[in-house]
Protein backbone atom coordinates (compact mmCIF):
# COMPACT_ATOMS: atom_id res chain seq x y z
CA UNK A 1 0.00 0.00 0.00
CA UNK A 2 1.43 3.34 -0.98
CA UNK A 3 1.00 6.25 1.36
CA UNK A 4 1.01 9.81 0.20
CA UNK A 5 4.18 11.39 1.44
CA UNK A 6 4.46 15.07 1.92
CA UNK A 7 8.13 15.79 2.22
CA UNK A 8 9.28 19.34 2.81
CA UNK A 9 12.82 20.12 1.75
CA UNK A 10 14.84 21.94 4.34
CA UNK A 11 17.51 24.38 3.36
CA UNK A 12 21.03 24.57 4.77
CA UNK A 13 21.32 27.25 7.43
CA UNK A 14 24.47 28.62 5.85
CA UNK A 15 23.68 28.48 2.15
CA UNK A 16 20.91 27.70 -0.30
CA UNK A 17 21.57 24.03 -0.80
CA UNK A 18 19.42 21.26 0.55
CA UNK A 19 20.11 20.37 4.18
CA UNK A 20 21.10 16.74 4.35
CA UNK A 21 22.64 16.70 7.82
CA UNK A 22 20.64 17.27 10.93
CA UNK A 23 22.82 17.70 13.94
CA UNK A 24 21.69 18.30 17.47
CA UNK A 25 24.36 19.74 19.65
CA UNK A 26 24.30 20.23 23.36
CA UNK A 27 26.51 23.08 24.37
CA UNK A 28 26.33 23.22 28.12
CA UNK A 29 22.72 22.49 28.77
CA UNK A 30 21.44 24.37 25.76
CA UNK A 31 20.50 22.27 22.76
CA UNK A 32 21.10 23.66 19.30
CA UNK A 33 19.84 22.01 16.17
CA UNK A 34 21.66 22.53 12.92
CA UNK A 35 20.41 21.76 9.46
CA UNK A 36 23.30 21.83 7.04
CA UNK A 37 24.28 20.81 3.55
CA UNK A 38 27.03 18.23 3.14
CA UNK A 39 29.75 20.83 2.77
CA UNK A 40 28.80 23.02 5.68
CA UNK A 41 28.20 19.99 7.83
CA UNK A 42 31.72 18.81 7.16
CA UNK A 43 33.10 22.20 7.93
CA UNK A 44 31.14 22.34 11.15
CA UNK A 45 32.04 18.84 12.22
CA UNK A 46 35.70 19.32 11.39
CA UNK A 47 35.79 22.12 13.95
CA UNK A 48 34.50 19.84 16.61
CA UNK A 49 36.11 16.66 15.38
CA UNK A 50 37.94 15.73 18.51
CA UNK A 51 35.29 16.82 20.89
CA UNK A 52 32.36 15.75 18.83
CA UNK A 53 28.97 17.04 19.62
CA UNK A 54 26.71 16.53 22.48
CA UNK A 55 27.11 14.41 25.49
CA UNK A 56 25.02 13.58 28.46
CA UNK A 57 21.84 15.10 27.14
CA UNK A 58 18.72 13.38 26.09
CA UNK A 59 18.26 13.78 22.38
CA UNK A 60 14.53 13.94 22.46
CA UNK A 61 14.48 16.69 25.01
CA UNK A 62 17.14 18.56 23.08
CA UNK A 63 15.00 18.36 19.99
CA UNK A 64 11.94 19.33 21.89
CA UNK A 65 13.56 22.40 23.32
CA UNK A 66 14.77 23.32 19.87
CA UNK A 67 11.30 22.82 18.56
CA UNK A 68 9.81 25.14 21.11
CA UNK A 69 12.45 27.68 20.25
CA UNK A 70 11.74 27.33 16.58
CA UNK A 71 8.09 27.95 17.19
CA UNK A 72 8.87 30.95 19.28
CA UNK A 73 10.99 32.61 16.63
CA UNK A 74 9.76 31.37 13.32
CA UNK A 75 7.52 33.27 10.94
CA UNK A 76 4.60 31.20 12.04
CA UNK A 77 5.00 32.37 15.60
CA UNK A 78 2.25 34.94 15.16
CA UNK A 79 -0.10 32.29 14.02
CA UNK A 80 1.01 30.06 16.86
CA UNK A 81 0.49 32.69 19.49
CA UNK A 82 -3.06 33.10 18.21
CA UNK A 83 -3.44 29.42 19.04
CA UNK A 84 -2.12 29.86 22.56
CA UNK A 85 -5.56 29.89 24.13
CA UNK A 86 -6.75 26.79 22.28
CA UNK A 87 -7.41 24.09 24.81
CA UNK A 88 -7.64 20.32 24.58
CA UNK A 89 -11.20 19.36 25.57
CA UNK A 90 -9.96 16.09 27.05
CA UNK A 91 -6.98 16.97 29.26
CA UNK A 92 -7.22 20.76 29.40
CA UNK A 93 -3.74 21.45 28.02
CA UNK A 94 -3.45 24.80 26.27
CA UNK A 95 -1.30 25.25 23.20
CA UNK A 96 0.64 27.81 25.21
CA UNK A 97 1.55 25.12 27.74
CA UNK A 98 2.80 22.90 24.94
CA UNK A 99 4.87 25.72 23.50
CA UNK A 100 6.40 26.38 26.91
CA UNK A 101 7.23 22.77 27.82
CA UNK A 102 7.27 20.91 24.48
CA UNK A 103 5.23 18.16 26.08
CA UNK A 104 1.71 17.22 25.15
CA UNK A 105 -0.93 16.46 27.77
CA UNK A 106 -2.82 13.50 26.32
CA UNK A 107 -3.25 11.41 23.15
CA UNK A 108 -6.16 13.62 22.02
CA UNK A 109 -3.79 16.61 21.69
CA UNK A 110 -2.52 15.25 18.39
CA UNK A 111 -6.07 15.76 17.10
CA UNK A 112 -6.78 19.02 18.92
CA UNK A 113 -3.60 20.72 17.76
CA UNK A 114 -3.36 18.93 14.46
CA UNK A 115 -3.11 22.14 12.47
CA UNK A 116 -0.13 23.37 14.46
CA UNK A 117 1.56 20.00 14.90
CA UNK A 118 1.60 18.90 11.27
CA UNK A 119 4.30 21.38 10.13
CA UNK A 120 6.30 20.53 13.23
CA UNK A 121 6.13 16.82 12.52
CA UNK A 122 7.19 17.51 8.94
CA UNK A 123 10.16 19.46 10.22
CA UNK A 124 11.26 16.80 12.64
CA UNK A 125 10.49 13.65 10.68
CA UNK A 126 10.03 14.77 7.08
CA UNK A 127 6.84 12.72 7.02
CA UNK A 128 3.51 12.83 8.74
CA UNK A 129 2.17 9.30 8.37
CA UNK A 130 3.05 6.26 10.44
CA UNK A 131 3.99 3.21 8.38
CA UNK A 132 5.37 0.94 11.09
CA UNK A 133 4.06 -1.54 13.63
CA UNK A 134 0.41 -1.72 14.54
CA UNK A 135 -0.86 -3.31 17.75
CA UNK A 136 -2.34 -6.73 17.10
CA UNK A 137 -4.99 -6.82 19.80
CA UNK A 138 -6.36 -3.34 20.31
CA UNK A 139 -6.72 -0.68 17.68
CA UNK A 140 -7.55 2.98 17.29
CA UNK A 141 -11.16 2.59 18.43
CA UNK A 142 -10.22 0.86 21.68
CA UNK A 143 -7.65 3.54 22.38
CA UNK A 144 -10.04 6.40 21.63
CA UNK A 145 -12.69 4.95 23.91
CA UNK A 146 -10.24 4.80 26.78
CA UNK A 147 -8.75 8.21 26.13
CA UNK A 148 -12.24 9.65 26.59
CA UNK A 149 -11.92 8.56 30.23
CA UNK A 150 -9.36 11.31 30.76
CA UNK A 151 -12.02 13.89 29.94
CA UNK A 152 -14.71 12.22 32.07
CA UNK A 153 -12.42 12.20 35.10
CA UNK A 154 -11.73 15.89 34.65
CA UNK A 155 -15.43 16.68 34.25
CA UNK A 156 -16.17 14.69 37.37
CA UNK A 157 -13.75 16.59 39.55
CA UNK A 158 -15.11 19.87 38.17
CA UNK A 159 -18.61 18.70 38.99
CA UNK A 160 -17.53 17.92 42.53
CA UNK A 161 -15.90 21.33 42.88
CA UNK A 162 -19.07 23.09 41.80
CA UNK A 163 -21.11 20.79 44.03
CA UNK A 164 -23.04 19.32 41.10
CA UNK A 165 -23.21 16.00 42.87
CA UNK A 166 -25.80 14.42 40.64
CA UNK A 167 -23.66 15.00 37.57
CA UNK A 168 -20.57 13.84 39.43
CA UNK A 169 -22.32 10.63 40.40
CA UNK A 170 -23.35 9.89 36.84
CA UNK A 171 -19.86 10.49 35.61
CA UNK A 172 -18.42 8.31 38.35
CA UNK A 173 -20.62 5.40 37.26
CA UNK A 174 -19.67 5.88 33.64
CA UNK A 175 -15.96 5.99 34.53
CA UNK A 176 -16.18 2.91 36.76
CA UNK A 177 -17.91 0.93 34.06
CA UNK A 178 -15.36 1.83 31.40
CA UNK A 179 -12.44 1.26 33.74
CA UNK A 180 -13.59 -2.13 34.91
CA UNK A 181 -14.15 -3.22 31.32
CA UNK A 182 -10.55 -2.24 30.61
CA UNK A 183 -9.19 -3.92 33.73
CA UNK A 184 -8.04 -0.64 35.29
CA UNK A 185 -7.99 -0.65 39.08
CA UNK B 1 17.75 -8.71 43.35
CA UNK B 2 19.14 -5.54 44.92
CA UNK B 3 20.73 -2.67 43.01
CA UNK B 4 24.12 -3.71 44.35
CA UNK B 5 23.68 -7.27 43.17
CA UNK B 6 22.64 -6.01 39.76
CA UNK B 7 25.66 -3.74 39.52
CA UNK B 8 27.99 -6.40 40.84
CA UNK B 9 26.80 -9.19 38.63
CA UNK B 10 28.75 -9.22 35.43
CA UNK B 11 26.18 -7.92 33.08
CA UNK B 12 25.91 -9.65 29.78
CA UNK B 13 26.22 -6.63 27.59
CA UNK B 14 29.62 -5.82 29.04
CA UNK B 15 31.02 -9.16 28.07
CA UNK B 16 32.32 -7.99 24.79
CA UNK B 17 31.57 -11.19 23.01
CA UNK B 18 28.97 -9.94 20.53
CA UNK B 19 29.58 -9.63 16.78
CA UNK B 20 32.11 -6.93 15.79
CA UNK B 21 32.69 -6.19 19.44
CA UNK B 22 36.19 -4.93 18.78
CA UNK B 23 34.49 -1.83 17.37
CA UNK B 24 30.86 -1.93 18.45
CA UNK B 25 30.45 -1.76 22.22
CA UNK B 26 26.69 -2.21 22.33
CA UNK B 27 23.44 -2.23 20.37
CA UNK B 28 20.42 -0.72 22.02
CA UNK B 29 16.77 -0.19 21.13
CA UNK B 30 14.34 1.91 23.07
CA UNK B 31 10.55 2.04 22.64
CA UNK B 32 8.25 4.75 24.01
CA UNK B 33 4.67 3.78 24.85
CA UNK B 34 1.71 5.26 26.71
CA UNK B 35 -1.49 3.80 28.15
CA UNK B 36 -4.51 5.17 26.28
CA UNK B 37 -6.63 5.62 29.40
CA UNK B 38 -4.45 8.19 31.14
CA UNK B 39 -3.02 11.63 30.36
CA UNK B 40 0.66 11.95 29.47
CA UNK B 41 3.05 12.73 32.32
CA UNK B 42 2.57 16.52 32.12
CA UNK B 43 -1.10 16.15 33.09
CA UNK B 44 -0.80 13.09 35.32
CA UNK B 45 -1.45 13.50 39.06
CA UNK B 46 0.54 11.51 41.60
CA UNK B 47 -2.49 9.32 42.28
CA UNK B 48 -2.86 8.62 38.61
CA UNK B 49 0.86 7.86 38.33
CA UNK B 50 0.37 5.12 40.91
CA UNK B 51 -2.55 3.75 38.93
CA UNK B 52 -0.55 3.78 35.70
CA UNK B 53 2.32 1.99 37.44
CA UNK B 54 -0.10 -0.70 38.66
CA UNK B 55 -1.62 -1.04 35.20
CA UNK B 56 1.81 -1.42 33.60
CA UNK B 57 3.03 -3.82 36.27
CA UNK B 58 0.01 -6.01 35.73
CA UNK B 59 0.53 -6.01 31.97
CA UNK B 60 4.25 -6.72 32.24
CA UNK B 61 3.91 -9.37 34.93
CA UNK B 62 1.98 -11.57 32.51
CA UNK B 63 4.86 -11.59 30.01
CA UNK B 64 7.76 -14.02 29.97
CA UNK B 65 10.03 -11.10 30.84
CA UNK B 66 7.97 -10.02 33.83
CA UNK B 67 8.43 -13.23 35.75
CA UNK B 68 12.03 -12.85 36.80
CA UNK B 69 12.89 -9.18 36.76
CA UNK B 70 13.31 -6.86 39.71
CA UNK B 71 11.15 -3.85 40.42
CA UNK B 72 12.66 -0.71 41.92
CA UNK B 73 10.59 2.23 43.12
CA UNK B 74 12.78 5.30 42.78
CA UNK B 75 11.54 6.77 46.06
CA UNK B 76 12.61 3.66 47.92
CA UNK B 77 16.16 3.80 46.62
CA UNK B 78 18.92 5.96 48.01
CA UNK B 79 20.51 8.64 45.87
CA UNK B 80 23.66 6.56 45.42
CA UNK B 81 21.73 3.52 44.21
CA UNK B 82 19.89 5.62 41.68
CA UNK B 83 23.15 7.10 40.43
CA UNK B 84 24.66 3.62 40.13
CA UNK B 85 21.78 2.51 37.94
CA UNK B 86 22.27 5.59 35.75
CA UNK B 87 26.01 5.02 35.44
CA UNK B 88 25.36 1.45 34.36
CA UNK B 89 22.91 2.66 31.67
CA UNK B 90 20.09 0.74 33.33
CA UNK B 91 17.88 3.77 33.93
CA UNK B 92 17.89 7.32 32.60
CA UNK B 93 19.00 10.37 34.50
CA UNK B 94 15.52 11.75 33.98
CA UNK B 95 13.98 8.82 35.86
CA UNK B 96 16.58 8.93 38.62
CA UNK B 97 16.20 12.63 39.24
CA UNK B 98 12.46 12.94 38.61
CA UNK B 99 9.72 13.52 41.12
CA UNK B 100 6.66 11.60 42.22
CA UNK B 101 5.91 7.88 41.85
CA UNK B 102 8.11 6.21 39.23
CA UNK B 103 9.92 2.93 38.93
CA UNK B 104 12.07 0.59 36.87
CA UNK B 105 11.88 -3.13 36.11
CA UNK B 106 15.23 -4.64 35.23
CA UNK B 107 16.10 -8.14 34.07
CA UNK B 108 18.84 -9.94 36.05
CA UNK B 109 21.29 -9.85 33.13
CA UNK B 110 20.60 -6.16 32.45
CA UNK B 111 19.46 -6.82 28.89
CA UNK B 112 16.06 -5.32 29.50
CA UNK B 113 15.06 -2.37 31.54
CA UNK B 114 11.60 -0.89 31.63
CA UNK B 115 11.02 2.55 33.09
CA UNK B 116 7.55 3.53 34.28
CA UNK B 117 6.63 7.23 34.41
CA UNK B 118 9.63 8.65 32.65
CA UNK B 119 9.00 11.07 29.78
CA UNK B 120 6.32 8.61 28.67
CA UNK B 121 4.35 6.12 30.77
CA UNK B 122 6.58 3.34 29.54
CA UNK B 123 10.10 3.45 28.18
CA UNK B 124 11.58 0.04 27.46
CA UNK B 125 15.11 -0.66 26.43
CA UNK B 126 16.95 -3.74 25.30
CA UNK B 127 20.73 -3.59 25.14
CA UNK B 128 23.28 -6.19 24.12
CA UNK B 129 26.99 -6.46 23.59
CA UNK B 130 28.35 -6.04 20.06
CA UNK B 131 26.60 -5.30 16.79
CA UNK B 132 23.36 -7.26 16.88
CA UNK B 133 20.48 -4.93 16.08
CA UNK B 134 18.28 -7.64 14.57
CA UNK B 135 18.52 -9.81 17.63
CA UNK B 136 17.88 -6.86 19.95
CA UNK B 137 14.89 -5.81 17.86
CA UNK B 138 13.47 -9.34 17.83
CA UNK B 139 13.51 -9.47 21.62
CA UNK B 140 12.29 -5.91 22.12
CA UNK B 141 9.49 -6.39 19.62
CA UNK B 142 8.47 -9.66 21.22
CA UNK B 143 8.19 -8.08 24.66
CA UNK B 144 6.22 -5.13 23.23
CA UNK B 145 3.81 -7.52 21.49
CA UNK B 146 3.31 -9.47 24.70
CA UNK B 147 2.59 -6.30 26.67
CA UNK B 148 0.11 -4.93 24.15
CA UNK B 149 -2.03 -8.05 24.62
CA UNK B 150 -2.66 -6.86 28.17
CA UNK B 151 -2.72 -3.11 27.70
CA UNK B 152 -4.35 -0.64 25.34
CA UNK B 153 -1.64 1.67 24.05
CA UNK B 154 -2.26 5.22 22.89
CA UNK B 155 -2.18 4.58 19.16
CA UNK B 156 -3.84 5.69 15.96
CA UNK B 157 -3.61 4.72 12.30
CA UNK B 158 -2.24 8.03 11.13
CA UNK B 159 0.47 8.74 13.68
CA UNK B 160 1.17 5.34 15.21
CA UNK B 161 2.24 5.24 18.86
CA UNK B 162 1.37 8.55 20.47
CA UNK B 163 4.06 10.00 22.70
CA UNK B 164 4.35 12.95 25.06
CA UNK B 165 6.85 14.62 22.77
CA UNK B 166 6.22 14.78 19.00
CA UNK B 167 9.88 13.90 18.41
CA UNK B 168 9.10 10.28 19.32
CA UNK B 169 5.69 9.77 17.74
CA UNK B 170 5.19 6.99 15.18
CA UNK B 171 7.34 4.01 16.01
CA UNK B 172 8.47 5.48 19.33
CA UNK B 173 11.73 3.77 18.51
CA UNK B 174 15.27 4.96 19.10
CA UNK B 175 18.03 2.68 17.85
CA UNK B 176 21.49 3.45 19.22
CA UNK B 177 24.78 1.81 18.48
CA UNK B 178 27.79 2.65 20.61
CA UNK B 179 31.05 2.52 18.71
CA UNK B 180 34.68 2.82 19.67
CA UNK B 181 36.44 4.68 16.86
CA UNK B 182 39.96 5.51 18.01
CA UNK B 183 41.67 4.85 14.68
CA UNK B 184 39.35 7.16 12.76
CA UNK B 185 40.03 9.82 15.35
CA UNK B 186 43.80 9.27 15.25
CA UNK B 187 43.92 9.39 11.46
CA UNK B 188 41.58 12.39 11.41
CA UNK B 189 39.12 10.72 9.10
CA UNK B 190 35.99 11.48 10.99
CA UNK B 191 34.52 13.14 7.95
CA UNK B 192 34.01 9.65 6.53
CA UNK B 193 31.56 8.91 9.28
CA UNK B 194 29.69 12.08 8.56
CA UNK B 195 29.66 11.46 4.85
CA UNK B 196 27.95 8.16 5.42
CA UNK B 197 25.35 9.83 7.57
CA UNK B 198 24.49 12.42 4.97
CA UNK B 199 21.61 10.85 3.22
CA UNK B 200 19.61 10.09 6.28
CA UNK B 201 18.84 11.78 9.53
CA UNK B 202 21.05 10.01 11.94
CA UNK B 203 22.85 11.54 14.85
CA UNK B 204 26.37 10.97 16.06
CA UNK B 205 27.13 11.89 19.60
CA UNK B 206 30.21 11.63 21.69
CA UNK B 207 29.73 9.64 24.83
CA UNK B 208 31.14 9.91 28.29
CA UNK B 209 31.75 13.53 28.75
CA UNK B 210 30.36 16.18 30.94
CA UNK B 211 30.61 19.23 28.76
CA UNK B 212 30.49 19.15 25.01
CA UNK B 213 33.43 16.83 24.46
CA UNK B 214 33.64 13.18 23.64
CA UNK B 215 36.11 11.33 25.78
CA UNK B 216 37.88 8.21 24.71
CA UNK B 217 36.56 8.12 21.15
CA UNK B 218 33.27 6.48 22.05
CA UNK B 219 30.46 7.54 19.78
CA UNK B 220 26.81 6.77 19.50
CA UNK B 221 24.93 6.59 16.21
CA UNK B 222 21.17 6.77 16.46
CA UNK B 223 18.12 7.52 14.37
CA UNK B 224 16.36 10.81 14.62
CA UNK B 225 13.23 10.11 12.60
CA UNK B 226 10.55 7.98 14.23
CA UNK B 227 7.62 8.76 11.93
CA UNK B 228 7.10 7.74 8.31
CA UNK B 229 9.56 4.86 8.37
CA UNK B 230 8.83 1.35 9.56
CA UNK B 231 10.86 -0.19 12.36
CA UNK B 232 12.65 -2.38 9.84
CA UNK B 233 13.51 0.62 7.66
CA UNK B 234 14.93 2.52 10.62
CA UNK B 235 16.93 -0.55 11.64
CA UNK B 236 18.36 -1.06 8.20
CA UNK B 237 19.34 2.61 7.87
CA UNK B 238 21.23 2.51 11.13
CA UNK B 239 22.63 -0.90 10.29
CA UNK B 240 24.00 0.19 6.92
CA UNK B 241 25.67 3.28 8.30
CA UNK B 242 27.22 1.40 11.20
CA UNK B 243 28.42 -1.30 8.83
CA UNK B 244 30.13 1.34 6.68
CA UNK B 245 31.69 3.03 9.70
CA UNK B 246 33.02 -0.33 10.95
CA UNK B 247 34.66 -0.74 7.54
CA UNK B 248 36.35 2.67 7.76
CA UNK B 249 37.55 2.07 11.29
CA UNK B 250 38.98 -1.33 10.32
CA UNK B 251 40.86 0.22 7.39
CA UNK B 252 42.17 2.99 9.61
CA UNK B 253 43.33 0.40 12.14
CA UNK B 254 45.15 -1.57 9.45
CA UNK B 255 46.79 1.61 8.28
CA UNK B 256 47.89 2.50 11.81
CA UNK B 257 49.36 -0.95 12.36
CA UNK B 258 51.32 -0.81 9.16
CA UNK B 259 52.49 2.77 9.24
CA UNK B 260 52.45 3.79 12.85
CA UNK B 261 53.01 0.71 14.92
CA UNK B 262 55.93 2.10 16.88
CA UNK B 263 54.13 5.30 17.64
CA UNK B 264 51.12 3.33 18.84
CA UNK B 265 53.24 1.15 21.06
CA UNK B 266 55.01 4.14 22.51
CA UNK B 267 51.69 5.85 23.21
CA UNK B 268 50.38 2.75 24.92
CA UNK B 269 53.49 2.47 27.08
CA UNK B 270 53.06 6.12 28.02
CA UNK B 271 49.48 5.43 29.01
CA UNK B 272 50.30 2.49 31.25
CA UNK B 273 53.15 4.43 32.78
CA UNK B 274 50.92 7.31 33.68
CA UNK B 275 48.36 5.00 35.27
CA UNK B 276 51.13 3.30 37.21
CA UNK B 277 52.43 6.61 38.52
CA UNK B 278 49.29 8.67 38.92
CA UNK B 279 48.16 9.62 42.40
CA UNK B 280 45.07 11.21 40.90
CA UNK B 281 43.47 10.82 37.52
CA UNK B 282 40.43 12.51 35.98
CA UNK B 283 37.60 10.61 34.32
CA UNK B 284 38.53 12.25 31.04
CA UNK B 285 42.17 11.18 31.23
CA UNK B 286 41.08 7.70 32.26
CA UNK B 287 38.80 7.27 29.28
CA UNK B 288 41.60 8.44 27.01
CA UNK B 289 43.84 5.75 28.49
CA UNK B 290 41.17 3.06 28.37
CA UNK B 291 40.51 3.93 24.75
CA UNK B 292 44.19 3.52 23.88
CA UNK B 293 44.36 0.27 25.82
CA UNK B 294 41.22 -1.05 24.15
CA UNK B 295 42.71 -0.28 20.76
CA UNK B 296 45.99 -1.86 21.83
CA UNK B 297 44.26 -5.08 22.82
CA UNK B 298 42.27 -5.17 19.57
CA UNK B 299 45.37 -4.66 17.49
CA UNK B 300 47.24 -7.38 19.34
CA UNK B 301 49.72 -4.96 20.90
CA UNK B 302 48.64 -5.84 24.42
CA UNK B 303 47.81 -9.31 25.60
CA UNK B 304 47.84 -9.32 29.37
CA UNK B 305 44.73 -7.18 29.78
CA UNK B 306 41.30 -8.45 28.73
CA UNK B 307 38.68 -6.42 26.92
CA UNK B 308 36.16 -7.42 29.56
CA UNK B 309 38.17 -5.61 32.20
CA UNK B 310 38.42 -2.50 30.05
CA UNK B 311 34.67 -2.48 29.40
CA UNK B 312 33.91 -2.88 33.08
CA UNK B 313 36.32 -0.13 34.01
CA UNK B 314 34.59 2.28 31.65
CA UNK B 315 31.63 2.10 34.00
CA UNK B 316 33.51 1.67 37.24
CA UNK B 317 35.58 4.82 37.07
CA UNK B 318 32.43 6.92 37.43
CA UNK B 319 31.74 8.82 40.66
CA UNK B 320 28.84 6.80 42.08
CA UNK B 321 30.62 3.51 41.57
CA UNK B 322 33.75 4.81 43.28
CA UNK B 323 31.63 6.16 46.11
CA UNK B 324 29.99 2.76 46.46
CA UNK B 325 33.34 0.94 46.59
CA UNK B 326 35.31 3.37 48.72
CA UNK B 327 32.74 5.57 50.45
CA UNK B 328 33.59 9.12 51.44
CA UNK B 329 33.96 10.52 47.95
CA UNK B 330 33.15 14.10 48.72
CA UNK B 331 34.94 16.00 46.02
CA UNK B 332 36.14 15.40 42.50
CA UNK B 333 39.65 15.30 43.96
CA UNK B 334 38.64 12.36 46.18
CA UNK B 335 37.16 10.67 43.14
CA UNK B 336 40.38 11.25 41.19
CA UNK B 337 42.43 9.63 43.95
CA UNK B 338 40.19 6.62 44.27
CA UNK B 339 40.00 6.32 40.50
CA UNK B 340 43.80 6.16 40.26
CA UNK B 341 43.90 3.54 43.00
CA UNK B 342 41.17 1.48 41.39
CA UNK B 343 42.82 1.54 37.97
CA UNK B 344 46.16 0.39 39.38
CA UNK B 345 44.43 -2.51 41.08
CA UNK B 346 42.19 -3.76 38.35
CA UNK B 347 44.09 -2.79 35.25
CA UNK B 348 47.67 -3.40 36.30
CA UNK B 349 47.21 -5.75 39.22
CA UNK B 350 49.17 -3.50 41.58
CA UNK B 351 47.44 -4.26 44.86
CA UNK B 352 49.68 -3.38 47.74
CA UNK B 353 50.94 0.11 47.20
CA UNK B 354 48.64 2.22 49.27
ZN1 LIG C 1 25.42 24.87 3.11
ZN1 LIG D 1 -5.25 16.65 25.76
Amino acid sequence: MKQTKCRIEMKCQKCDKKATMHITDLVGSKPVELHLCAEHAQEYLAQTENGMSPVGGNMASALAAQMAQQMAFSKVSDEFSKSDQETCPVCGLTFFEFRANSRLGCPEDYQTFRKQLTPLLMNIHGECRHTGKRPSCFGEEDARKLTALIGYRREMSEAIETESYEKAGMLRDKIRKLESEAGIE
Amino acid sequence: MTVEELVQSRREWLRNDGPDSEIVVSSRIRLARNAAAFPFIAKLSDDEKKRVIELLRKAVRKTTFGQNCSLFFMDELGGLERKLLVECHLISRELAEGEGPRCAMISPNGHFSLMFIEEDHLRMQCIKSGFCLQEVWREMNDLDTQIEKNLVYAWNQELGYLTACPTNVGTGMRVSVMLHLPALALTRQFNKVHNSLQKISLIVRGLYGEGSHAWGDFYQISNQVTLGLSEEEILSQVHDVVRAVIGYEKKARDFLLEENREKLEAGLEECLKSIRAAKTISAQETLKCLSAIRLGINLGLLSDISLDVVNQLMLQIQPAYLQWIYGGVESSLDASEFRAQYLRKYLLGIWNED
